[in-house]
């Protein structure tokens, strides 16, 4: 009953400080604007914490009270209900203590000093919360800087006051249940000693308590017996690791070695042309740092950044994509590819375009300067006659399948590959193409070999290789096809926003504008396909070392992509156009979603080719590298690049913004290295993939191959 | 859906839908493009040494740092004195068989814009110390040297190009650096671009998102208690008009750009000489080594305010005290040269 008079006194104490608190805030408010913000602030944060405060001094009666009443609930069987909460080692010593027949009685003494203080407390409390209402009576003198320190100084003690009274409280309030305890657990002891009733019941307790499982109950001690052979790939993990260990590849696919040797060419030409071309960017990054690298003229600035884009774009991008989309565009359409041997002609006219391409250009012999469009015509001729040599032995193999229907990859695929060939003979063809012609060729070319090839081709492979690693049909079919007609749509019109504010026609603009923001349609959709597919599933990111690749690459889909629609407002264009925010932009995009898609494929159907896994940790240090080096690449660019068109705007010195992209082009070259460095390796990763020494599953299938040839009979 | 189950029919349908949009927006557009358009009156075509200097500007692929379009936006005043229009562009047709039309309109302003270089900037000597090695004249650049442009030789001929390069970047060189045939094509393709003045009476397109009539006064007005800045920043304009020549400490470059710290013109109390340097050029000095100075303030297109600000900016830094004009002073003397040009063409 003494609680309940303390948390009366307490409560009240606590309500006659708020309206105080209240009051002078009210005073302090009205006087002077400029002087409100902060003190609103100020007081704002006192009356928090003062709720704060009572909330948990009604949280402490609460729980004092509750205490209380189950003592009064239990009444008599009190004592039985106490058994349950003690464990098998307290039961052990009450035990033996009753057996030992040690007899000590204690009494349970209390006593309440606290009380008094308490009430002292409260009493200055109540004092000071009255005496700081009475400056606010004056509202003249309250905005005078002396008042406003007069004030500050009364509120500290005030509010140290208030913390300690707070803190006395809770001590109060621990010991009390500190001695009810006590005084309980020697109540108990006590009785077990005298009780034969309590006594049984502790043994009973005690022996519920002891019980333990064997730990084999799930398991048992038999093998497991698998009549349906669906046990496959059991990883076992005994003991902890220092890295997690991802599920291991599945097995090896009875796949045509003749297809797979195609494949690892073709794969492992990207991976070629990925560290080579990465290594000119990253070298190129390392000018804008350092413009005085070297004096060569094959290395300047100007010749070898065509020979980055270019042979990242054509050598690496589009080989590995053609090498996937040999193996998907089979598997797809439940077929074996139409001519393995065209695929080699691809292959090789394709690598001599880049090889031919990169050295002319180092030369100082291109096209005029369009981007992506420095390689000559001949030069891209022998590139587009092996798009075209693929692009039959593809719709040979779809016109064979056995499935009724065709599979949305091969939409894309097929497309990607007949749109390219279209872009590519309207890029270089030359009726047209004087004067602005070119220009407005060139928006055209550009954006829809990256749209249209790239990325077409890439969620081509994303709808086979994504719902085929989660193990999970893809979510919405009818969204995949939306997807594909609004993205021929809308992304055939938007080339020209690579020259929003030239001189080619207003209209031309504005359309490619729209175009922009019809993007969003397919964008949003694509995402939302991948995204729903994956639901459910996200646990199994965790467990896998491909899935990672699919949810950066879509993660960076949807930026980057409605990124692209951003910067495509003339408003936008205004501050970011010309800038390094497009360097941001196109590496956010061709990086962010082509190779990363590009590489989740790869990390998924490689080892099921060859039945060499790469190592874990490997697939580890790549992704991350790549990853973080991506962000430090890109943001420092786009903040940089965002500064640098204000500066721009202000019409402020043109080297001033040559000067203050210094700092972000430092850490461009930093995140280029981390990117780079992750490329070594991915290479490392693909030898090991593809390399020389037979996988297990090659072993055994050779002693079996053998094995027909031996007598049945004969010694092994 | 039938179309879905019959490779042809599908793959024809995207194909078509796809090459019909390209007609639509690139080759419609394109053919209009090429066939209405005519090169501006006044507009002439490369000539043999321009043409090579082309060449060898899209060789070394210049145009990845620099565009060469003024758009109609407030910010790119800076780079000409109008937009751009598609006549500009009617002149550059295909190279030659091997390479495409060259417009050169570019897609990252790593450098300045080169549409107008050839007014802004037409100073021989510049142009080749800045091929040599940017960092000579602009120590901030990023440019790549184009050392392999100059030939090192004992003796240069009478009619060789020597470039006199300072003693920090010649790097060890101890013979005469002169410029080769490509280096002197290329500045002059360089020098060869120049905006057009447009016909009497055609239209001259507008520069959009300008700072509107509000927004200047805004900027002008004297803020609480706060200076306004002066909205002619001499620094600013020395920077982005002069320093390239000059240099930020004002000392010039020996043997090629005469120094202002201390100069004669600079320090003398009537700036009628220093006005007149700006306004119309210069070629005083040129027995001395140094360069012809163009008529900067004229080619940029100068305001006297503008100028005022230059002259200022020149006669209080780099330890220079003489008198401050002002802007009446500056419009006197440049009202002063039209009335010699009527009095010398009445004569």
């Amino acid at each position: 009953m003494k609680l309940k008079i303390y948390l009366t006194i307490i409560l009240i104490g606590m309500l006659l400080l708020i309206p105080g608190a209240a009051t002078y805030a009210a005073d302090v408010l009205k006087p002077d604007p400029a002087f409100n913000t902060g003190a609103c602030i100020l007081i704002g944060i006192t009356i928090f914490f003062l709720l704060l405060l009572l909330l948990w001094l009604i949280r402490l009666a609460r729980g004092l009270r509750e205490d209380e009443a189950i003592y009064e609930k239990y009444g008599d069987k009190w004592v039985f209900s106490q058994i349950n909460r003690l464990d098998s080692r307290q039961l052990d010593q009450l035990i033996s203590r009753r057996n030992s027949r040690k007899k000590a009685i204690s009494k349970a003494k209390s006593g309440n000093n606290g009380f008094t203080a308490v009430m002292v407390l409260l009493l200055v409390l109540s004092s000071l919360a009255v005496h700081a209402q009475a400056p606010g009576e004056n509202k003249n003198i309250l905005t005078s800087p002396g008042m406003i320190i007069m004030l500050t100084l009364i509120f500290i003690p005030l509010v140290v006051t208030v913390f300690l009274v707070a803190l006395k409280i809770r001590n109060l309030a621990a010991k009390t249940r500190y001695r009810r305890v006590k005084k309980e657990t020697r109540q108990l002891a006590d009785a077990v000693d005298h009780d034969d009733a309590i006594y049984d019941e502790i043994i009973k307790r005690k022996h519920a308590l002891d019980y333990r499982l064997t730990n084999n109950e799930l398991a048992g001690t038999i093998a497991p017996e698998d009549s349906k052979g669906i046990l496959l790939n059991i990883d076992e993990v005994h003991g902890p690791r220092f890295f997690a260990s991802k599920r291991k590849a599945a097995h090896k696919h009875q796949t045509d070695p003749k297809l797979v040797k195609l494949i690892m060419w073709y794969l492992g030409s990207a991976a070629l042309w990925l560290v080579l071309g990465t290594t000119i960017g990253e070298y190129l990054g390392i000018k804008f740092v350092s413009p005085d690298a070297d004096h060569i003229s094959w290395l300047s600035f100007g010749r070898l950044r065509p020979v980055h884009t270019n042979m990242v774009f054509w050598g690496w991008s589009s080989m590995a994509m053609l090498g996937l989309g040999y193996y998907v565009v089979s598997t797809v359409s439940n077929t074996a590819v139409y001519s393995i041997k065209r695929g080699y002609y691809s292959l090789i006219l394709m690598n001599a375009a880049i090889i031919l391409g990169s050295g002319m250009l180092m030369a100082g012999v291109n096209n005029g300067g369009g981007e992506y469009r420095e390689y000559i015509w001949p030069v891209m001729a022998l590139f587009a006659a092996g798009i075209v040599v693929s692009l039959a032995n593809y719709i040979q193999t779809i016109a064979q399948r056995k499935t009724k229907e065709i599979y949305i990859s091969n939409w894309y695929i097929v497309s990607a590959m007949m749109f390219l060939t279209v872009i590519v003979t309207v890029g270089y063809l030359p009726f047209y193409q004087n004067g602005l012609g070119e220009t407005i060729i060139q928006g055209y070319y550009m954006h829809q070999a990256v749209g249209m090839w790239f990325m077409f081709f890439n969620l081509g492979l994303v709808y086979y290789f994504l719902p085929q690693q989660l193990n999970t049909p893809i979510y919405s079919y009818s969204l995949g096809i939306l997807a594909f007609w609004s993205q021929i749509l809308f992304y055939t019109l938007i080339g020209t926003h690579h020259f929003i504010f030239s001189s080619i026609p207003w209209w031309l603009q504005t359309v490619a504008i729209v175009g922009s923001m019809g993007m969003l349609i397919p964008v949003f959709s694509g995402t939302t396909n991948f995204i729903m597919t994956f639901r459910g599933n996200f646990n199994k990111i965790g467990r896998s070392y491909t899935l990672p690749f699919y949810i950066v690459g879509i993660l960076f889909y949807f930026t980057g992509s409605t990124q692209g629609t951003a910067e495509a407002f003339r408003e936008t264009n205004l501050i970011w156009h010309f800038t390094d925010f497009t360097t941001a932009h196109s590496h956010l995009t061709m990086y962010g979603i082509i190779a990363f898609f590009l590489w989740a494929s790869i990390y998924t159907i490689v080892p099921r080719l060859t039945g060499n896994e790469p190592k874990q940790g490997l697939v580890g240090a790549h992704f991350w590298m790549a990853f973080i080096g991506l962000l430090f690449y890109t943001i420092p660019l786009m903040v940089g690049g965002t500064l640098k068109g204000m500066s721009w705007r202000e019409g402020k010195p043109f080297i001033d913004s040559v000067v203050l992209m210094a700092p972000y082009w430092l850490w461009r070259a930093i995140g280029g290295s981390l990117m780079w460095a992750s490329h070594l390796v991915f290479a490392w990763n693909i030898y090991v993939m593809f390399s020389g020494h037979k996988s297990d599953p090659d072993i055994r299938k050779e002693v079996f191959d053998e094995l027909k040839n031996v007598p049945v009979n004969a010694e092994i | 859906m039938e179309i879905y189950n019959n490779h042809k029919k599908l793959f024809t349908a995207a194909l078509c839908f796809f090459v019909l949009l390209t007609f639509f927006v690139a080759i419609g557009p394109a053919f209009t493009s090429q066939n209405n358009n005519a090169p501006l009156p006044g507009s002439k075509p490369l000539n043999a040494l321009e043409t090579e200097g082309k060449a060898v500007f899209i060789a070394e692929g210049c145009v990845a740092c620099h565009t060469q379009q003024v758009r109609n936006v407030d910010m790119d005043k800076v780079w000409g004195k109008r937009p751009n229009i598609a006549a500009d562009y009617a002149n550059i047709t295909r190279t030659d068989v091997w390479r495409n039309t060259a417009t050169l309109m570019g897609s990252e302003r790593t450098g300045p814009d080169l549409t107008n270089v050839g007014v802004r900037q037409p100073s021989n000597d510049w142009h080749y110390l800045h091929l040599f090695n940017p960092r000579s004249v602009v120590a901030e650049s990023v440019m790549p040297s184009y050392e392999w442009l100059f030939d090192i030789k004992d003796y240069a001929w009478p009619n060789d190009v020597v470039v006199n390069v300072p003693d920090d970047f010649k790097k060890g060189i101890t013979g005469k650096i002169v410029a080769t045939h490509k280096a002197v094509a290329l500045v002059a393709y360089l020098r060869s671009l120049k905006e057009i003045t447009l016909p009497d009476g055609k239209p001259v397109p507008i520069f959009l998102y300008g700072k509107s009539d509000a927004e200047k006064a805004a900027a002008a007005a004297p803020g609480k208690g706060v200076a306004a800045k002066p909205e002619f920043d001499g620094a600013a304009l020395y920077a982005s008009n002069c320093q390239s020549c000059h240099q930020e400490n004002g000392e010039g470059l020996v043997g090629a750009f005469p120094s202002l710290k201390g100069s004669k013109v600079v320090l003398d109390d009537n700036p009628e000489v220093q006005v007149t340097i700006i306004m119309k050029g210069y070629n005083g000095r040129v027995s001395e080594g140094y360069g012809v100075m163009p008529a900067v303030g004229t080619n940029n297109n100068l305001k006297p305010e503008e100028v005022a600000a230059i002259v200022n900016h020149e006669r209080s830094n780099w330890g220079n005290n003489s008198k401050q004009v002002t802007v009446d002073d500056v419009k006197k003397i440049i009202a002063s040269f039209g009335k010699l040009e009527t009095i010398a063409a009445k004569k």
